[in-house]
């Protein structure tokens, strides 16, 4: 098993034909990523690597059974992007696309509410199943197939902890980018939850950093589930200052409750190994599996 | 992006927001012109005197104060125009100030006691809906307020698809303990700063105080507005209210130069691709026994020139004592990586006096390692996290 996309997943790209869409949908088709299309609006009836476009989400979803999104689509016209593809039913969105204004994403976290479909990101580097299917911008590669989950706001951060759980001879299940914005559309806590229902997933890597609440909602709902599996966490930012935006719009301490210091302390009040370097990711989850 | 005081209280009245009226001045000769000018429109027999600086706390360090006369508006003014403000929110140095605004008089006696409110406007990241939070413990710090007195401090959250709704506005109207005329302005006044809010993509505004006057006008007598910067393109107008002489000049010269930059007090200076990694890297920086020097993320496309730039920026500190790269490589490759550090050292000749120390992992790790070693340079190399911690250390020992 694994979460949100795998080898049967019908992906189509959104924004396929402009320069980071066509860059990463190359990409992923190399990976052998199911990309079953892609949207561009005006370039309806072309064909683009070797895949045909559409005008409408709605097009892919009628004609080639598109299931799943990721959005290369500019920030001024990514919440719309994200709309449409819900309003079409798309089941799982994964927006890559950095910069969205906030007023945009509360009105399209309001908007997707009640429809039937998960948002992954924005602002996020993707998610991957190794050996299955790589629907993001991550570098495949380093991906290794295994028995560990991955959830982290960072994309090299995600990069470096699956590097150092494949160097100490494990491997990964899938690998979750949630994003760094302000709001983003699977919490913390939901991807958590997605890896501690997969069969496969032995053990989760929970990389978070300061701002919000969201790895503290996590951490209380993993305790509260009898922490079936082991979670390893890593908050990123113990010495950023306050109220200073730290690269990600949404990494800012606003008061003593969301430094990095306050999240590590309620994680490991919950049950999780929180690790203070982000150099032992990898060597904590070779102790615990081991 | 920060909006000073009047420049708030102006984007706040072209929505109907009542504001305490101001003019600008940025010289003692003009503060006393815009006194008589705000005389004659108002009438205000006083005046407050208001240093115009992107921080809060001005009155504790003496940057607001009342003038009687136009005799003490020009010396105020005098003062206050050039000097270097303290306030609890600026460092020991204080920040420069270049205007100041001259505000009518609103606490003038009349039929009631004036009384002050608290009130702002921010997105509840917990539920992705923005709301209105409001007090009625006006003109104090509201984290202190937050502290002792909680049950003072209301929230209201806002459907984000139908806006904010009339029941909503009595709601907070009546919790603030109003009637009467009072009522009817701050139900007009909530609604208005809500619209202002919305359709200025503002991520927060702070009134403090919001003001009933003694004859039951509610008005914005000082303001805080933030403004989303991922949204300025679409408000070229307030996006050329930016004024750089309140932020960091070297953080200004890096966003231009399109990396993302923080400046901090410490001696080892770091560049990283991404964001978390950015983070991560100062926090091993200070396990290590440094402290970072700034924050940066350079983006995915480190090449020599984008290298080269970011090299002088962290060197304009004269406190960095060594500098950590930091690449991730993905999609950019290692080695093109490698080969830009080795370019940029190269191009700048002397201008690095301090040790450089490079850890590249991923794609074309090891090929860059090689590239790295093998150039001659003054350059510590590193595959691993900890052993670039490892070699900060030595070099700062």
């Amino acid at each position: 098993m694994s979460v949100l996309v795998n080898k049967n997943s019908n992906i189509i790209v959104q924004g396929f034909t402009g320069g980071e869409g066509t860059f990463h949908a190359s990409q992923m088709i190399a990976y052998g990523t199911n990309v079953v299309g892609g949207v561009t609006p005006g370039k309806g009836g072309q064909t683009h690597l070797d895949k045909p476009v559409f005008n409408t989400v709605q097009e892919a979803v009628d004609k080639v059974a598109a299931d799943t999104s990721i959005i290369f689509v500019p920030p001024a016209f990514a919440a719309d992007a994200i709309m449409e593809a819900a309003a079409a039913g798309i089941k799982v969105i994964i927006c890559i696309t950095e910069g969205i204004p906030v007023g945009d994403m509360v009105k399209v976290k309001a908007y997707i509410e009640n429809k039937d479909c998960r948002l992954v990101g924005p602002n996020c580097p993707g998610v991957i199943t190794p050996g299955e299917a790589k629907v993001g911008i991550m570098p495949g590669f380093i991906f290794k197939k295994g028995n560990v989950g991955i959830v982290s706001k960072s994309g090299t951060l995600t990069y470096e902890a699956a590097d150092q759980v494949v160097k100490q001879g494990y491997g990964i299940t899938t690998a979750i980018g949630i994003g760094g914005d302000p709001i983003i559309g699977t919490t913390t806590k939901e991807a958590v939850e997605l890896l501690m229902n997969d069969d496969e997933t032995e053990c989760i890597v929970m990389i978070g950093e300061i701002g919000g609440q969201l790895e503290a909602e996590a951490a209380r709902w993993v305790k509260a589930n009898g922490n079936k599996k082991p979670v390893v966490g890593f908050i990123a930012g113990q010495t950023a200052p306050k109220g200073r935006t730290m690269g990600h719009a949404g990494a800012i301490v606003g008061g003593a409750d969301d430094t990095a210091q306050a999240k590590m302390k309620i994680l490991s009040e919950n049950g999780i190994h929180v690790v203070d370097s982000p150099a032992k990711i990898g060597a904590k989850v070779a102790e615990i599996l081991k | 992006m920060n909006l000073h005081e009047y420049q708030g209280k102006e984007l706040l009245n072209s929505f109907g927001v009542r504001i305490q009226r101001g003019i600008v001045a940025d010289n003692h000769k003009k503060a006393v012109e815009a006194a008589k000018q705000l005389a004659t429109e108002t009438g205000t027999g006083w005046w407050v005197v208001k240093a115009q600086i992107h921080a809060g706390g001005r009155g504790k360090g003496g940057g607001v104060k009342l003038a009687k006369s136009l005799a003490e508006i020009e010396t105020i003014s005098e003062n206050i125009i050039g000097m270097m403000l303290v306030t609890p929110q600026t460092s020991a140095e204080g920040k420069k100030v270049n205007q100041v605004l001259i505000a009518e008089d609103v606490y003038y006696p009349g039929d009631n006691e004036p009384e002050e409110y608290y009130m702002s406007v921010l997105l509840n990241r917990a539920t992705g809906k923005n709301m209105i939070m409001y007090s009625t413990e006006g003109g104090m710090d509201i984290e202190t307020v937050a502290e002792n007195t909680p049950h003072l401090i209301f929230t209201e959250e806002i459907d984000p698809l139908i806006g904010i709704q009339a029941f909503q506005a009595r709601k907070i109207a009546f919790n603030l303990g109003l009637s009467g005329a009072a009522l009817k302005e701050m139900i007009k006044f909530v609604t208005s700063l809500y619209t202002a809010y919305v359709e200025s993509d503002a991520s927060l505004f702070e009134i403090n105080p919001v003001l009933k006057t003694s004859d039951d006008k509610i008005l914005a007598v000082d303001s805080k507005v933030t403004l989303d910067d991922n949204a300025l393109y679409r408000h070229k107008d307030l996006a050329a209210l930016r004024d750089l002489r309140e932020e960091n000049a070297i953080e200004v010269e890096a966003n231009a130069a399109g990396l993302n930059y923080v400046d901090l007090d410490g001696n080892v200076g770091c560049m990283v691709n991404g964001a978390g990694l950015a983070m991560s890297t100062m926090d091993l920086i200070k396990q290590s026994g440094g402290e970072p020097a700034n924050f940066l993320d350079v983006g995915g496309t480190a090449d020599a020139k984008r290298v080269e730039t970011a090299f002088r920026i962290i060197l304009k500190d004269d406190n960095v004592k060594a500098i950590l790269v930091n690449i991730f490589g993905g999609i950019v490759r290692c080695d093109r990586v490698a080969q830009g550090v080795i370019d940029a050292y190269r191009n700048m000749g002397d201008a690095i006096k301090v040790p450089i120390i490079v850890r590249l992992q991923g794609t074309n790790a090891v090929e860059a390692k090689q590239l790295i070693d093998n150039s001659g340079l003054d350059v510590i190399s590193a595959t691993e996290f900890q052993e670039a911690a490892d070699k900060v250390q030595e070099v700062l020992a």
